[in-house]
């Protein structure tokens, strides 16, 4: 049967993308409607239960900076937060948080059932509605037709799922749920590159089992970080310690003579998994000359005593992973609850889609995480956040929003996975951003929240708390401007003054933090001043001549970036180029010179016989709607 | 209209001429040709002007300025025309890029007047096509005068300052290890070391800056095909134009010259043949390196030999490991006063249908056909030479001095206790520099390595 109602936007899946997908598309304004295999795992995570980390807080603070889900969800359901590279500068600073499995999917759900516009339901989709080349709508399992202007997709591992443990297999898209086989066969059909990619997790392991009295201990940060600008300490439930082990040789002797039995060993897996989280298998025969490796114990969460041994991922089969588990210390009489397993799935080449996320080859579908070939939650509601806001501004006939390199961590994902694709499991880091000097935490807010506000996702609540934010450091840098400091004057131990000089500029040495210039203040001129916002002041001071060096290297980029490259251009023709290069360019085909720019080896002389070339063949300078938009 | 960052070049071919232009051109140009002229230059107006860069006079000529869009490359440009010496026009584009112009990459001026559409579609497969040369050439140019040594030590510091990017990166992105890469790896000793070793080479190109390199052509063919009598003969009429730039390397094999106001150098090479003695075989060897980096292939044949021409032909390129299709090579036949004539000769090569049909008909004895000759060297070598072989060089030393000034900046950081992100973002853009030569390299490529050298991950 038709359903009844129609929408504007459907989204497909209820994990991280999907639920920031489907929030965002109803907070933009879009008659919006959340399907789902089951409404009882929306906002599951299928992983380690943790929420941040380097790199991937900064996407969530992002997401939060428009408004978004995730860092409010985890302020809810955190019971250990924690602060990284605290000891490095500000734009490498990172937040993280264990998160109890249960509060934060009550969390997630609780803020999608209280969305305006957005309605859920509950039944698996078997097939996309595709009329002239577009999206017009979605059918599910029981024969129900929904009618939509644009579908966002997002079924994770779901698609051609399957579980491998030792050299057993089945069909699943996470341990316990079915994989969505139907879906998976219809998208195949159509024009898209498909390929598959592998992800693991631990066996999970029942703390009342654990030996943790001769395990070191890892208590959360104290004062405790918040994960949401608008979060504060005293919304998170109780804490909890993480715990570290480590595994030994005896760990390192079982893994060896069972290796032949693992999934990933034995020739089974064809999906290629993600260097920077091998499997334990791999980490040792990879790296066989280091005796141990370390293990984070992680809570599940305060309703169980479920333990995440973050660090040994893989697929041997059941009865070598409690040989090997038992090994490590305080592991002894372990007792695993859920046996470890490795996930094949498919994904999408990112390649084939447009800056909006919406797909290239059918009009109105949009993609978001780890279809994509992403892994981790906080990709994922990255992407999820840009592809449901998009197909909400796509029915309202108004442009994508497209984020570039220099703006935000979403960007540079974007435009790294469209333009390179990814041939592992895409996960953030900050060295991925050139720009990371600006793409900070700490000025998620004064980056994104006023294009969010202009876009209609960001309420009232938070577009309030950011005009403060901006007013109180306004005032405050007039009020360091104010405070004179005359030549000669001695400043502590360190600091002599050669010149004239005031509190901001004092602020802009090396020696001097906003600590000592809050003291200062108040022994100087009896100022009292907001320590978060001085450090914020600070990391805009000490940054500055770095950030304006920037300034002429993103000039460039833009300029590129509005010399597109005709789709007809060919580079066989091309002399001069090198052959590696000419191959590296038919491979990528490169839309914009500044995309052309970061193919790895590409030197300027390259890049002027292409951008010669591309004009030639009726590529223009920023007048197509496309680079205006950018 | 647009502007793009300042670029200078000498404008005019390479080698001693009567006037030099040196062209300045991007936003900045008019207000750096003003600190250059001493004054204020009104558009389209020729001054006569005094030079002057910190105080010291570097030459007098004319300075004319032109205001955008009316001008060669649509911005604006600021042209100096100097005295043609190459130590002047050195000098001036010296004086340029410390006042914040850089030297323009090989055709560089024509693109940009291409993209502000001073130029039409049709003069752009020129266009293309001059860059293509240009580039060719340069890099061919910069390898001779670096070097292999140089060219190799390059390299050498695009790893050592990759591996210390990797360490520094890792660093950062990966705190909870149990590596401590920085302490273990000591990221403050290899800056030191990237410095020094950076120090060294540029101590060691700037030596060689003033020598000038002009044009390559390489002497090829059998023995006793006569090539030596040809360099007599093209050199023995030109002697009174032999160049004279100081720390040229003469020796028996190369002579500098200038055929149709392009500075050459000319290199013979021994004759090829295979052959068991050691010492003949060393100069086969050098030869065959000569060829590959020469500009100008000029292959000797002989028509008095035994040996059927497109057979020399075929045995001589195969021992130099050329192919036939090479640009490069002006085929010519020598001896022809023996067989009729150089007329007669050219005549039945021009009704060949292989590739001796381009072959130049001459004779070094007599001296006749040799201006065909000089015309097909120039022909094939001058293309693209405008901004060219002039600036390779000094190119590359200029982004060598760059990569210089992070990693002092990087240095200065490391003793005052900076937090890693900025030491990071010094390497970063020393890395970007190093680049423009050897090519970018990628952040996705750093984690790469990061990922097969360390265990990472949970």
């Amino acid at each position: 049967m038709d359903y009844p109602e129609k929408f504007d936007v459907i989204v497909i899946g209820g994990g991280h993308a999907g639920t920031e997908a489907a929030s965002a598309s109803a907070r933009a304004g879009a008659k919006t409607l959340l399907l789902t295999q089951n409404v009882e795992t929306i906002g599951q995570m299928s992983c380690n239960p943790a929420i941040g980390g380097i790199g991937k807080s900064h996407l969530v603070a992002e997401i939060d900076a428009l408004d978004g889900i995730m860092a409010k969800a985890t302020d809810q359901a955190g019971i250990h937060f924690k602060v990284l590279n605290a000891s490095k500068g500000p734009a490498v600073r990172a937040t993280r948080a264990q998160a109890d499995r249960a509060l934060y999917r009550n969390a997630v759900r609780f803020m999608l059932e209280s969305q305006p516009g957005l309605q859920i339901f509950q039944q698996s989709v078997v097939d996309l509605i595709v009329e002239r080349g577009a999206v017009t709508g979605v059918l599910t399992q029981m024969g129900l037709k929904f009618t939509a202007k644009t579908v966002v997709l997002t079924t994770g591992t779901f698609l051609g799922g399957k579980i491998h443990i030792g050299q057993e297999q089945h069909a699943g898209g996470r341990a316990g749920d079915a994989p969505s086989n139907a879906l998976a066969d219809r998208l195949r059909a159509m024009p898209f590159r498909v390929g598959r990619l592998k992800t693991g997790t631990p066996p999970r392991i029942d703390g009342k089992s654990v030996d943790f009295s001769c395990l070191d201990e890892q208590p959360g940060d104290e004062p405790r970080p918040v994960m949401s600008q608008l979060g504060t300490p005293d919304q998170h439930p109780r804490q909890m310690k993480c715990h570290i082990t480590h595994t030994n040789e005896k760990t390192h002797q079982v893994i060896q003579d069972n290796l032949e039995r693992s999934a990933m060993y034995s020739g089974a897996i064809e999906g290629v998994g993600p260097r920077y989280c091998p499997s334990i298998e791999d980490k040792i025969v990879r790296f066989a000359d280091k005796s141990s490796h370390q293990v984070f114990i992680e809570p599940e969460g305060l309703s169980t005593h479920e333990l995440y041994p973050n660090g040994i991922s893989t697929s041997l089969p059941f009865d070598a992973q409690i040989k090997f588990v038992r090994t490590m210390e305080g592991f002894a009489n372990a007792h695993i609850t859920r046996p470890g397993y490795a996930i094949e799935y498919d994904y999408f080449d990112p390649r084939d889609l447009q800056y909006s996320l919406e797909t290239k080859v059918i009009e109105g579908l949009f993609f978001a995480g780890q279809i994509n070939g992403t892994t981790g939650y906080e990709e994922a509601g990255a992407q999820g956040l840009l592809a449901g806001l998009n197909a909400a501004r796509k029915v309202a006939g108004e442009a994508p929003w497209e984020p570039r390199r220099d703006e935000a961590y979403l960007g540079v994902m974007v435009d790294d996975l469209i333009n390179l694709g990814t041939t592992e499991p895409y996960r953030m880091f900050t060295s991925r951003a050139e720009f990371r000097l600006r793409l900070r935490q700490d000025n998620a807010d004064q980056r994104l929240t006023q294009v969010g506000r202009d876009m209609g996702i960001v309420g009232d609540a938070r577009f309030a708390h950011f005009e403060a934010k901006l007013s109180g450091l306004e005032v405050l840098k007039k009020t360091l401007t104010q405070v004179k400091l005359a030549a000669g004057e001695q400043l502590g131990a360190e600091i002599k003054l050669s010149k004239d000089s005031n509190a901001l500029e004092l602020l802009r040495r090396p020696q001097m933090t906003a600590n000592a210039m809050q003291s200062l203040l108040i022994e100087l001129k009896d100022i009292e001043v907001d320590l978060d916002q001085l450090a914020q002041v600070e990391i805009e001071i000490k940054y500055e001549g770095y950030i304006k060096r920037q300034d002429q290297e993103i000039a460039k980029i833009r300029r590129h970036e509005g010399m597109l490259i005709p789709d007809s251009l060919t580079y066989e023709h091309i002399d001069g180029l090198s052959n590696e290069l000419r191959q590296k360019l038919t491979e990528h085909r490169p839309t914009s010179l500044a995309r052309a720019a970061r193919i790895p080896g590409m030197t300027p002389a390259a890049l002027s016989l292409v951008m010669v070339h591309a004009k030639k063949s009726g590529g223009t300078k920023a007048d197509q709607a496309f680079a205006s938009q950018r | 209209m647009e502007h793009r960052d300042l670029i200078v070049a000498v404008a005019t071919p390479p080698g001693q001429g009567g006037i030099g232009v040196v062209r300045i051109s991007g936003k900045e140009a008019h207000t750096v040709g003003a600190k250059l002229a001493g004054r204020d230059l009104p558009h389209r107006m020729a001054c006569y002007v005094t030079l002057m860069h910190e105080g010291q006079a570097l030459d007098e000529g004319l300075a004319i300025a032109f205001g955008s869009p009316r001008s060669f490359t649509g911005e604006d440009v600021v042209e100096l025309h100097c005295h043609g010496s190459p130590v002047v026009l050195q000098s001036v584009l010296d004086a340029a890029c410390q006042l914040g112009a850089r030297l323009a990459r090989p055709g560089e001026f024509s693109e940009r007047a291409f993209l502000n559409d001073k130029m039409d579609l049709a003069q752009a497969e020129a266009v293309a096509d001059l860059i293509s040369s240009a580039s060719v050439l340069s890099a061919r140019a910069a390898l001779r005068s670096m070097q292999g040594v140089f060219s190799e030590r390059v390299t050498s510091l695009g790893h050592d300052l990759e591996q210390t990017r990797i360490l520094l990166e890792a660093s950062i992105d990966f705190p909870e290890e149990e590596e401590d890469f920085l302490a273990a790896y000591d990221i403050s000793s290899r800056v030191d070391q990237l410095t020094k070793s950076l120090n060294d080479l540029l101590a060691q190109s700037r030596q060689g800056q003033r020598f000038r390199d002009g044009c390559s052509v390489a002497l090829i063919g059998a023995p006793n095909a006569g090539k030596s009598s040809l360099l007599n003969a093209l050199t023995g009429e030109d002697a009174a134009i032999v160049t004279d730039i100081p720390g040229t390397t003469r020796d028996l094999l190369k002579v500098d010259m200038v055929i149709d106001g392009l500075p050459v150098k000319l290199v013979d090479t021994a004759g090829l043949r295979l052959t068991d003695d050691v010492v003949e075989r060393k100069g086969v060897e050098r030869a065959v390196a000569q060829t590959e980096q020469a500009d100008v292939i000029l292959l000797v044949l002989d028509l008095a030999s035994t040996e059927a021409l497109d057979v020399q032909q075929q045995n001589a390129l195969r021992l130099v490991g050329i192919e036939l299709i090479d640009d490069r090579i002006v085929t010519i036949v020598n001896k022809c006063d023996l067989q009729g004539g150089v007329e007669v000769i050219a005549d039945e090569l021009a009704g060949r249908t292989d590739a001796l049909k381009n072959a130049v008909a001459l004779s070094a004895l007599t001296g006749e056909g040799m201006t065909t000759l000089k015309r097909c060297v120039s022909d094939s070598a001058g293309v693209g030479t405008e901004e060219v072989i002039f600036t390779a060089r000094a190119r590359h030393i200029e982004a060598l001095n760059l990569v210089q000034g992070h990693l002092a900046e990087a240095s200065q950081a490391l003793v005052e206790g900076t937090t890693g992100e900025i030491i990071a973002e010094e390497l970063r853009a020393a890395h970007l520099n190093l680049g423009e030569i050897l090519g970018q390299v990628t952040a996705d490529e750093l984690l790469g390595k990061i990922f097969s050298q360390f265990c990472i991950g949970k």
